[in-house]
C-alpha cells in the first residue's frame, strides 16, 4: 500500500469533499458503499485522481465493486500508473 | 373517443408500431431503441403476470426497481392492466434494512399496494419487509415475467377505465413522502400535457433527452410520460449513470439531436464544472432548444456558469428556460424562456427582507437578481395570499396559490390533508412568491421542506433518524437546508443536543452514518450542541426557522 497515495487522498475527501478538515479516514473504512462519499462527490474524486496521478477511472467503474476503501483506490491507481 | 392512458398507447401501438418510442442508454453497454409495438407488447406481459396474480383494475402497484427496460415495461403494464403503478423513490444499497423497513410500511399502511413489482436481487428484501396481514398479495419478480405472453390486447383492464379514474400514484422519500401519495386522473395528466405542450410549443421534431429519475414529477411527466403519450422520441438514460458521468448528458443531446432537457438548479453548477474538454470532443449543442430549470430554487449565477461553459460547444443562450412545476399540478404551473429570453428582476434586498416587497433596485443599493419562472400555462390560475388567504397586489410577497383543470384528485387515502390543501377551490402551493407584469417568482417555502439537488427531503425525518443515535438527547433535534451558493443547491444541517460533550466526534460520526443509511442525503453540517441550546415556539415546539438563523449566526465568522 502506497501511503503516500493514501495520505493524499485522504486530504483530499476530507478537506474537499466531507468538508470536514479534522476527521481521520482508516485506510479500510468503507467509502462508497458506506455512503459516506455520496454520489454527486464521486466524479470528483476521479477528476482529483486524473489531475493529480494522471491515472483515468471510467465513469461506470465508479462504484463500491472496483473500489470501495482508500486502500483499494490507492491500490488501483498504482496499478495504473505510468 | 374518451382519452385514457391505456387508448392512447393502443392507438399508437396500431398507427405506429415501428416507430421508436424511446432509446434507453446505459454507461458501457450499447443503446437500445424500443418501438411503440416492442413497448406495447412487452409490458402487456406485465398486464398478464398482474392478472395472473389475481390483480384488479384500480388497486395500487408499487414498483421497486432500478432504472433501465423493465421498469419501463413494468410501469405501462401496470397501466395496460387498470392497476395504478407508483413507482417507489429509489433506495440505494447503503439504506439500512430497518431503514427500509421503515419506508415499506409506511408505504403500504397508506397506498394499501395489491401487489409490488421488483428484481431479481431485491426479491428477498422485499418479502422481508412485508408484515403478514398487509395488503399485499403478490410480488412480481420483473425477470420472471415472459415476454412472449400472448395477450389479448383489447381485452385489457387499462381500456376499461374512465378518464377521471385515479391512473397514477407519485411519492416523494422519506416515510413522510411515502405517506403522502399524489393521486392524478388520466383527465388531469391529458389536460396538464395539452396545456404545457402549448407553452413548449411542442412539435413533432422535437427530441426529449432525459437523466431524471422516473419517481419525481420532472422526470415522471415532463421526462417520461408526455413524450411516450405524445409520440415525441425520447432518449432516456439513468440518473445512476449520469450523477458519474454528467458529460453523457451533452455527448446524447449532440448525437440524438435532443432539442428539450429539464434540470434541477444544481444540475447546470454540476455540469458546469464537472464535464472535462475532451469529453465534450466532437460535441454539439446547437439543438437544444430549451434546457428548462425546474423544480428547485432556480439561480441565475448557475444557468449563467452553464451558459458560459457549453456556448463553445453550441449552446444558445435563448435555450435557457425555467418552469415552476409540482406534483399536485401534474407538473407545470408555469413556464418561461420558450417564445421570449427568461425574464431576471432586480429588486433590493432590504425591503424585499424586511417589508417582503419586490421593488426595483436602487444605485448603490445591495440587490437581489430574482429569475422569472414564466407565466402560468393554459387552464392554471396562480394568485398571491395572505396567510387567511386574501389576494395580494402585485410585486408583494406571499403564498402562491393556484386552481386548474389539472389538480390532483387527493393525496391518496388521505382526505384530511387534502382538504387542509385547499381554500375555496384553491391550491396553497406551501412556496412564497410574487407576481410582475403577469410573470411569477419565486422567492422562498413556508412549508419546512429541504429541496437537495432536487429531491425534496422531509426534515422530520432526518430528526426522526437522529433521535436515535445513542448520545443525542431525543427530541432536541433539528434539521433544516441552507443553501450552497457554489453547489448550487441546498444542503442539510443537523443541530442537536447532546447528554455529554465528551462524546462530541463520536457522536457527530453516529449521526452522520446514521442519516447516510437511514436517507437519501449525506449531511453537510452537523452541529453539536449543550442542552437549552435549540430555541422552542411559546408552545413548546423546536423552531426550525429560529434555530437555523440561529446556527447561522454561530458558524458566520463575525
Amino acid at each position: 500500500m502506497n501511503a503516500e497515495i493514501v495520505a493524499k487522498l485522504e486530504d483530499h475527501i476530507t478537506k474537499e469533499i466531507l468538508k470536514q478538515p479534522e476527521r481521520k479516514l482508516n485506510p479500510q473504512e468503507a467509502l462508497i458503499s458506506s455512503g459516506v462519499i455520496d454520489s454527486f462527490s464521486l466524479v470528483d474524486l476521479s477528476l482529483f485522481v486524473e489531475d493529480t496521478w494522471n491515472v483515468l477511472i471510467d465513469d461506470t467503474e465508479l462504484n463500491a465493486e472496483t473500489f470501495d476503501t482508500l486502500a483499494q483506490l490507492a491500490a488501483l491507481i498504482e496499478r495504473r500508473m505510468d | 373517443m374518451k382519452q385514457t392512458f391505456s387508448s392512447v398507447l393502443l392507438k399508437h401501438y396500431h398507427e405506429t408500431p415501428e416507430k421508436i418510442a424511446l432509446t434507453l442508454l446505459h454507461a458501457g453497454e450499447g443503446d437500445v431503441p424500443v418501438s411503440y409495438g416492442e413497448l406495447v407488447e412487452r409490458s402487456s406481459a406485465f398486464s398478464a403476470a398482474l392478472e395472473a396474480a389475481g390483480i384488479q383494475p384500480g388497486e395500487v402497484v408499487i414498483l421497486i426497481q432500478q432504472h433501465g427496460l423493465d421498469l419501463v415495461n413494468a410501469y405501462f403494464g401496470v397501466i395496460l392492466h387498470g392497476a395504478i403503478p407508483s413507482i417507489m423513490p429509489f433506495l440505494t444499497e447503503k439504506l439500512l434494512p430497518e431503514r427500509y423497513r421503515a419506508g415499506m410500511k409506511s408505504l403500504v399502511s397508506i397506498s394499501k399496494p395489491a401487489a409490488i413489482i421488483t428484481y431479481a436481487d431485491f426479491e428477498d428484501e422485499v418479502r422481508s419487509a412485508l408484515i403478514e396481514g398487509d395488503s399485499v398479495r403478490a410480488v412480481i419478480v420483473a425477470e420472471e415475467v415472459s415476454g412472449d405472453a400472448l395477450v389479448d390486447l383489447e381485452a385489457l383492464g387499462g381500456l376499461q377505465r374512465a378518464p377521471q379514474d385515479v391512473v397514477l400514484l407519485q411519492h416523494s422519500s422519506g416515510s413522510t413522502g411515502l405517506q403522502k401519495g399524489v393521486a392524478l386522473s388520466h383527465q388531469a395528466v391529458f389536460n396538464q400535457l395539452a396545456s404545457y405542450q402549448l407553452a413548449l410549443a411542442l412539435q413533432e421534431e422535437d427530441v426529449i433527452v432525459s437523466w431524471l429519475p422516473l419517481y419525481h414529477d420532472m422526470g415522471l411527466i415532463a421526462g417520461f410520460l408526455m413524450p411516450l403519450l405524445s409520440g415525441i422520441p425520447l432518449v432516456l438514460m439513468s440518473p445512476f449513470d449520469w450523477v458519474r458521468a454528467p458529460y453523457r448528458l451533452m455527448q446524447a443531446v449532440s448525437k440524438y439531436k435532443g432539442t428539450l432537457s429539464w434540470l434541477p438548479n444544481f444540475a447546470y453548477n454540476f455540469c458546469a464544472k464537472k464535464v472535462r474538454d475532451r469529453h465534450l470532443a466532437d460535441v454539439d449543442l446547437s439543438s437544444w432548444r430549451a434546457v428548462i430549470n425546474c423544480s428547485e430554487p432556480m439561480r441565475w449565477d448557475s444557468q449563467q456558469a452553464f451558459l458560459d461553459r457549453f456556448q463553445d460547444f453550441g449552446f444558445r443562450e435563448e435555450a435557457l428556460a425555467t418552469c415552476y412545476a409540482m406534483a399536485e399540478n401534474v407538473f407545470a404551473v408555469t413556464q418561461g424562456g420558450i417564445t421570449a429570453p427568461v425574464k431576471y428582476d432586480d429588486i433590493d434586498r432590504e425591503i424585499f427582507q424586511t417589508e417582503g416587497k419586490a421593488v426595483a433596485a436602487m444605485d448603490g443599493k445591495p440587490s437581489l437578481r430574482m429569475v422569472s419562472a414564466g407565466k402560468p400555462i393554459r387552464n392554471v390560475e396562480v394568485k398571491i395570499v395572505t396567510a387567511v388567504g386574501e389576494a395580494l397586489p402585485e410585486r408583494q410577497v406571499g403564498e402562491i396559490a393556484l386552481r386548474s383543470d389539472c389538480m390532483l384528485t387527493g393525496y391518496f387515502h388521505r382526505e384530511d390533508i387534502t382538504e387542509e390543501a385547499f381554500i375555496d377551490g384553491w391550491f396553497l402551493t406551501g412556496d412564497y412568491g410574487y407576481l410582475a407584469d403577469g410573470e411569477v417568482y419565486i422567492s422562498g417555502r413556508k412549508k419546512d421542506l429541504i429541496i437537495v439537488g432536487g429531491k425534496n427531503v422531509y426534515p422530520q425525518d432526518i430528526e426522526e433518524i437522529v433521535n436515535g443515535v445513542p448520545g443525542v438527547h431525543p427530541g432536541r433535534v433539528v434539521a433544516f437546508g441552507v443553501f450552497n451558493e457554489d453547489a448550487g443547491t441546498e444542503e442539510v444541517a443537523v443541530v442537536a443536543e447532546i447528554d455529554d460533550p465528551a462524546d462530541k466526534d463520536q457522536v457527530a460520526d453516529a449521526v452522520r452514518k446514521a442519516v447516510a443509511h437511514g436517507s437519501a442525503v449525506v449531511l453537510r453540517y452537523v452541529h453539536l450542541v449543550d442542552g437549552q441550546w435549540l430555541v422552542k415556539t411559546s408552545s413548546g415546539k423546536i423552531a426550525r426557522s429560529a434555530n437555523k438563523d440561529k446556527f447561522l449566526a454561530e458558524i458566520t465568522p463575525s
